[in-house]
């Protein structure tokens, strides 16, 4: 799948699950940049990917991302 | 059942107009997303809860330390939530000999906290454990008996037994749960790293249901009556077209396997107390031949309270049902294999559950399991002779509706009633109505036993009982008067109160005539009669003015006036027998 298909598909999901109108992500977006994005919705979020995307992300992925460029890497690497 | 963020985005609806429950959680795991669901299934069933989560993972500080939050907040349900997985690593750092008191010492910290006087009039929801199972032993953990396997399961065993011997302890079965969606479904392993979270996504909203039915039973908000499709949903095939030889029941032909196992379960909510209908588009002489001829039915006749087989609507059958039973529509089940028939239910008739059955109906049952529709707080071997009840009421009502005037009903009915004074073998049951009556009560003055014996003893007072029974049953007891002289012409009725169930039957005319005809043989020229107005009693706000009472204008308290010499007794269907 292109980078830009899942960033298209990862803005939907963000949507959604954070309640937001509308959001741009790119590969610097990181939690500060977005209130709604806690630890806890975090969480949420990795689940709806992973649905999504019909993939499993290890326990270590989702703990060391730092932005929303790392997460296209681990989705680009299912 | 909704998604866990459907439930989050629940908790951003206004709130202020729902009742509130005060739950106190906690858990030894992290509980965060438990709070939401819990919060959002609340408010799917009509609650805003007010949600106290002890700090992660102080189960045993916040329980047992008389100064904690968790006591501050005085809840009225406390939900302790220990995992599987915790108990799993205490385990693991115990000697062999340890690990046989694993179970044992859990539960009696369990019993410490039941037994606590702080938590006596408090509901206790304890979540029982999940297996995990760690094949350390493989299946010979079975013998093992300081396996974890074996230890887990002695724990949820004797949970059991402990909520037998605690009333304000209930079991939240979570182990139950787990083995209908499987561990892998309940628990997510990257989750649980990244969070301490030992439930998924998935799980939570069945989770916080499962929790949201007790509390919602312990609140009196509980399933009582399961209303029954035929054709296609109880049998395969279609009784009016198939015939009784070509409709799918039992183990030999088609899928009549699943409508007979479908039955077999209905059966046992029956013997539990779930009152069965059954409303169905048939002639009524059709629908019920099954029931009578057929070999492998496992329902009968017996067993249905309210049989609705006409040509009408199923919402006209229900509420029939409904004036029948006179219960909310929000304690009654559905069930039917036709979506159309589902929808104009569930649209007309607010409040009642339609579960939406898979189309093979080999997947009801599987499907009905994982909604928990019959939840209760409370089980008694009297609840299954419920059915009996209703039936008698069922015969009254169907009658009913064979006559064009309300008077030819009554008289059909040969009602006959037995009026007599207090005496040593109705004081029991006048007392205990008069605990208990609180819709049709005109001044709602409760009376113990001694009160109504020593009054039985008074000849200044006039006291009435009355029975009713007619051609269908007998009602007992069910209207009591108790007459007081207020001056030497007046007398006072201090008390009238009737049971609701010989509504509309003339019982309150055939009351009054024998109210006048006692006041006047006893020389009275006026009677007087209150109404004093509780939360409940409404319905009896009118119930003078209708007899022809007349308002004391000037009096503090609603009043009324009736006078003896020119009262003409009222007309009714009800043979007196007299007996003293």
């Amino acid at each position: 799948m292109e980078r830009k298909e899942i960033f298209k598909k990862l803005n939907d999901i963000f949507c959604d699950v954070l309640d937001l109108d509308e959001v741009e992500l790119s590969d610097s977006t990181c939690a500060d940049d977005i209130e709604e994005w806690d630890s806890l919705s975090h969480i949420q979020l990795i689940v709806a990917i992973e649905k999504t995307f019909r993939i499993k992300f290890t326990s270590l992925e989702i703990m060391k991302w730092k932005n929303v460029g790392e997460m296209v890497d681990s989705i680009m690497s299912k | 059942m909704l998604q866990f963020k459907e439930l989050k985005k629940l908790l951003k609806n206004d709130l202020s107009g729902l009742p509130s429950i005060k739950i106190a959680l906690a858990g030894d795991t992290a509980t965060q997303f438990l709070v939401t669901a819990i919060q959002g299934v609340g408010i799917q069933r009509g609650y805003s809860i007010d949600l106290f989560e002890a700090e992660y993972n102080q189960v045993e500080r916040q329980l047992l330390d008389p100064t904690s939050d968790l006591y501050g907040f005085d809840a009225d349900f406390v939900v302790i939530f220990q995992s599987t997985h915790k108990l799993g690593e205490y385990h693991s750092l115990l000697s062999a000999e340890q690990q046989l008191s694993l179970a044992d010492e859990r539960l009696a910290f369990l019993a410490s906290i039941c037994e606590n006087p702080v938590f006596a009039n408090k509901k206790i929801i304890y979540f029982n454990y999940p297996e995990i199972e760690d094949t350390v032993f493989g299946s010979y953990a079975n013998k093992v008996p300081s396996s974890l396997t074996y230890q887990v399961r002695k724990l949820n065993y004797e949970l059991m037994n402990m909520a037998q011997r605690y009333p304000n302890l209930f079991i939240c079965d979570l182990a139950g749960l787990q083995n209908k969606m499987g561990r892998d479904m309940m628990f997510s392993s990257n989750v649980y790293i990244s969070t301490e979270m030992v439930l998924s996504l998935d799980a939570l909203p069945y989770v916080a249901s499962r929790v949201m039915d007790i509390v919602c039973a312990i609140k009196g908000q509980f399933k009582k009556c399961l209303i029954l499709d035929l054709d296609n949903t109880l049998w395969g095939g279609v009784i009016g077209d198939d015939g009784l030889e070509g409709i799918e029941l039992g183990h030999g032909l088609g899928i009549g396997k699943a409508f007979s196992e479908l039955q077999m379960w209905v059966k046992k909510l029956k013997q539990r107390g779930i009152i069965i209908c059954v409303a169905s588009k048939n002639n009524e002489e059709t629908a019920k031949e099954p029931f009578e001829k057929h070999p492998d039915m496992v329902l009968k006749l017996d067993d249905i309270a309210v049989f609705q087989a006409n040509w009408e609507t199923k919402v006209d059958n229900i509420r029939t049902i409904q004036r029948i039973l006179n219960i909310g529509f929000d304690s009654m089940v559905f069930l039917d294999d036709n979506p159309f028939e589902r929808n104009i239910v569930r649209e007309n008739i607010k409040g009642i559950t339609v579960p939406e059955l898979p189309e093979d109906p080999g997947d009801y049952l599987e499907y009905l399991y994982s909604l928990n529709l019959f939840e209760t707080a409370s089980y008694s071997s009297a609840d299954k002779d419920r059915t009996k009840q209703y039936q008698v009421e069922a015969k009254r009502v169907s009658l009913s509706k064979t006559f064009t005037n309300e008077a030819d009903f009554l008289k059909s009915l040969d009602m006959k009633s037995t009026v007599s004074g207090f005496t040593k073998f109705n004081t029991p049951r006048v007392a205990q109505l008069s605990q208990r009556s609180n819709q049709f009560n005109l001044r709602t003055v409760r009376y113990t036993e001694a009160e109504i014996s020593a009054m039985a003893e008074n000849p200044d007072i006039i006291d009435l009982s009355f029975t009713l029974n007619d051609k269908f049953g007998d009602n007992g007891l069910i209207a009591v008067i108790i007459l007081k002289p207020m001056d030497q012409d007046t007398l006072f009725i201090d008390t009238w109160f009737m049971s609701c169930r010989v509504l509309k039957r003339g019982m309150e005319s055939f009351t009054l005539n024998t109210i006048v005809e006692r006041a006047k043989s006893a020389g009275y020229r006026r009677i007087v009669g209150e109404y004093l107005p509780t939360t409940k009693n409404k319905m009896v706000e009118r119930h003078f003015p209708d007899l022809g009472f007349i308002r004391i204008q000037g009096a503090s308290s609603d009043l009324y006036e009736l006078d003896v010499d020119t009262y003409q007794p009222k007309e009714c269907y009800i043979e007196k027998q007299e007996c003293e």
